[in-house]
């Protein structure tokens, strides 16, 4: 339950109210994580938050993107270039992606959604040959609202992954897709039985998309989503994060689908 | 081993635990009912007092014999010395190079439990499950260095119903020392069993006498007669038949008689849940970790998306039931609740957990 | 050359009506082809052809004072653009612009809405799959509506 110190190595303005945040250990680091698994983070007198990895390095660096939407939170946006944070963690169940070698990869992201996935993705496309067709389809808000867009043009380039992008609403001068992201599920040039979905976004968003996932005829079992729960000490002691009988810090983040649909169907569960 | 002591021999134990170096936490009269403290000697403890518990309801008066525990379930669970409600987890100190960050060690003062109940025995081993895989440093060292003295409950309250849930009235595991309090016209001792090694040597330490097997008939049927006596009942089991009654009526009944005051997880001896805070000081050069207790029961206790996640009563009621005694048995393979019938005392207006699972765990609309 | 008959037989929407209907409705059509930039629909002028639209894109578009022009959805290779066709006032409700070389096959509305009515059987396959239609864009508009990304999402 105690953080060790990092020090904030660079950050990037990626929306106005997100960041990303490059940290690196100042001694030993904590166990590499895996893609979907969580990091406390601790600002000095404020307190802790649990945040997705949304880039691993070399020798225990971390991606953390953080959106400001409380008081920690906040402290992490405005953490400058060698100051410190405390890191906690690994914790929790990323995804598996040994388990869909030899499938079709379908990766669908809402929002800053796209920031868990991203580890999973680069991971894919580092070993693209354990993998059949793969699609990473990303729904926004709209363009400006966008996560890693230059990577996504870089994504977009290769011949090896069919990226697809929607927004919510954009202007005229917007090129790619305007619709709601469930829309791009069936287009997706993917084997949807053989396919393994990997989907983080809000959770009304992934709800959504499991059913479309579901009717295009990915397996229930095949759709693995991260769910969000305020978390307070990440290894199943707090009681927080309770979502039916999972802790989503340990037995999630990152669940499939049959085991999401019943509590999710539910309001206030 | 066992052996049969006098009250004379019964206030020695507390002696001999005092004299071992542990703070000795027993049931004491306090605030007009009986709560838990610590105790200096056997004098202290509540004698001749007995509680009337009933829904919303608790009560204590005199009884005619000299019982030191006639009463049942103290007021407050004895969590809070294994699981405090407020811990200290770290201190960090800004410096010029950095941030140091330092942790206290858990507080191990050598402690014994003086006249726990078999539920609440039962509440600590459920607690273990929560907090020693992964180890909870302070729990771990607080458990371990405390000595369980159990009492059978010859006079269960009027809200237990432990004897349906298999988790009393007599104590079957979990303790060092056992004891049943025989108290009546014609004697008053204390039948005392041993359930570990520790427990064996301390009782060989005392100045007792070989039990007869008419004592041994005597202890057996005060606990049958306590059984026998509890008004309530709830099969550990027969909850899980409300699983998915998310949207039962019943649901919005009790919603509208709780008032979310979060009493019952307070005096609940399994609910666990906790939430950090940090603080700092003026200068923001030294800043606290704190982990005090939480309940499910707050408005901000589970939030999704920076919104609460759970809105209304009716769906934190459903929480706190559901969880207790339903996913309880997915998460730790046991119940949550030991029937020790606190919440249902401790309410404010009364409302009986085995009243709302029997209705909630009845399909919706089916006969009564 | 592939005639109407056979473009229509290909479409995911119409692909499944039977032979004779397929003919009956291949009679309102013919190809269209609008460069990138060409206006389709017009806000409020008549609701007189639909396009299965076979290649290219287009973007459906509205105007609101002080914000500018909002692209509401886009729709690509298989889907309909035009609903307003069948019920009165027959008045396109949005603009629609073809942002890339864009194909399709332009079906007569007032040609289709008459043979509808001669024959109910072609009514009711028409109209069934219009109904499917929108029920997948209401339903796609409230996602939308619902505003699922917005910033309350930590």
């Amino acid at each position: 339950m105690v953080p060790i110190a990092y020090r904030v190595e660079w950050r990037r303005q990626d929306l106005p109210d997100t960041v990303t945040l490059g940290i690196a250990p100042v001694e030993a680091p904590l166990a590499t994580p895996t893609p979907g698994q969580f990091m406390m983070v601790w600002a000095f007198g404020v307190g802790e938050v649990p945040l997705s990895v949304s880039g691993i390095g070399e020798d225990g660096r971390l991606e953390h993107t953080v959106r400001n939407v409380g008081a920690v939170t906040a402290a992490l946006s405005r953490a400058r270039p060698g100051e410190i944070v405390g890191v906690r963690g690994p914790y929790g169940a990323g995804w598996d992606l040994d388990r869909a070698t030899g499938r079709d990869l379908l990766i669908v992201a809402g929002g800053l959604g796209l920031a868990p996935l991203r580890p999973a993705m680069l991971e894919a496309l580092a070993e693209r040959h354990r993998f059949g067709r793969m699609a990473l389809l990303v729904g926004a808000r709209d363009p400006q609202s966008l996560l890693y867009t230059e990577e996504l043009e870089q994504w977009r380039g290769r011949f090896d992954i069919e990226v697809e992008v929607t927004v919510d609403a954009a202007p005229p001068s917007w090129r790619g897709d305007v619709g709601v992201v469930t829309k791009l599920l069936g287009r997706a040039p993917v084997d949807y039985a053989g396919a393994t979905a990997i989907v983080c976004g809000p959770e009304v968003m992934m709800r959504f998309v499991a059913i479309g996932l579901t009717d295009a005829g990915v397996p229930p079992h095949e759709i693995w989503l991260s769910m969000e729960r305020n978390m307070r000490c990440g290894i199943g002691h707090c009681g927080h994060c309770q979502l039916g009988p999972e802790f989503i810090c340990k037995d999630g983040p990152v669940l499939s689908w049959t085991r999401m649909e019943k509590p999710m169907m539910v309001r206030e569960r | 081993m066992d052996v049969v002591l006098s009250r004379d021999g019964v206030a020695d134990l507390v002696r001999q635990l005092r004299a071992d170096g542990r703070r000795v936490i027993a049931p004491v009269r306090r605030d007009g009912a009986i709560r838990l403290d610590e105790v200096e000697s056997l004098d202290e403890l509540p004698t001749g007092w007995t509680d009337d518990q009933d829904g919303g309801s608790y009560r204590l008066h005199r009884i005619e014999r000299p019982e030191l525990f006639g009463s049942a379930t103290p007021a407050m669970p004895w969590k809070r010395w294994v699981y405090p409600e407020r811990t200290l987890l770290m201190t960090a100190e800004r410096r010029d190079d950095g941030i140091t960050i330092t942790t206290p060690e858990p507080e191990a003062v050598p402690q014994a439990f003086f006249g726990i109940r078999s539920c609440d025995v039962h509440a600590l081993s459920i607690l273990d499950q929560v907090f020693l895989d992964p180890v909870d440093p302070t729990y771990a060292a607080m458990r371990r260095s405390t000595f369980i003295v159990a009492v059978g409950c010859a006079r269960p309250g009027g809200t237990c119903f432990c004897a349906s849930m298999g988790t009393g009235p007599a104590p079957t595991a979990g303790y060092d020392i056992a004891l049943t309090e025989i108290c009546t016209v014609e004697r008053h001792d204390f039948y005392a069993e041993s359930g570990s090694e520790q427990g064996a040597v301390m009782l060989g330490r005392l100045d007792g006498r070989s039990p007869t097997d008419e004592d041994r008939a005597v202890v057996s049927g005060l606990m049958t007669d306590a059984a026998d006596q509890m008004g309530r009942r709830l099969d550990p089991t027969d909850p899980t038949a409300a699983r998915d009654h998310y949207d039962h009526p019943r649901w919005d009944d009790v919603a509208a008689r709780c008032l979310a005051c979060a009493n019952c997880t307070m005096v609940c001896p399994t609910c666990f849940c906790s939430t950090t805070e940090d603080t700092s000081d003026l200068a923001g050069v030294v800043s606290r970790r704190w982990r005090t207790w939480d309940s499910c029961f707050t408005l901000d206790f589970s939030y999704v998306g920076g919104a609460p996640a759970r809105s209304s009563t009716r769906s934190r009621y459903r929480q706190w039931l559901l969880h207790k005694l339903v996913t309880w048995h997915d998460q730790f393979g046991t119940s949550g609740c030991v029937g020790c019938g606190r919440c249902i005392t401790w309410c404010p207006v009364g409302i009986d957990l085995t009243v709302e699972i029997a209705a909630i765990a009845r399909e919706p609309g089916g006969s009564t | 050359m592939k005639s109407i008959r056979d473009l229509l037989a290909e479409h995911p929407v119409f692909g499944s009506l039977d032979s004779s209907l397929l003919e009956l409705m291949s009679g309102c059509g013919r190809n269209e082809h609008f460069d990138s930039g060409a206006q389709i629909l017009r806000e409020g002028a008549d609701a007189d052809h639909f396009y299965l639209l076979r290649s290219g894109r287009v973007a459906l578009e509205v105007a609101i004072p002080h914000r500018g022009i909002i692209v509401i959805e886009t729709l690509g290779p298989s889907e309909i653009l035009g609903v307003s066709w069948p019920f009165p006032p027959y008045r396109w409700a949005f603009d629609a612009k073809a942002i890339e070389p864009t194909s399709a096959i332009s079906i007569d509305a007032a040609c289709l809405r008459r043979k509808c009515e001669e024959d109910p059987v072609l009514g009711y396959q028409v109209f069934s799959r219009f109904a499917q239609l929108m029920r997948d864009r209401l339903q796609a508009t409230r996602l939308q509506l619902l505003d699922v990304y917005g910033s309350h999402a930590g």
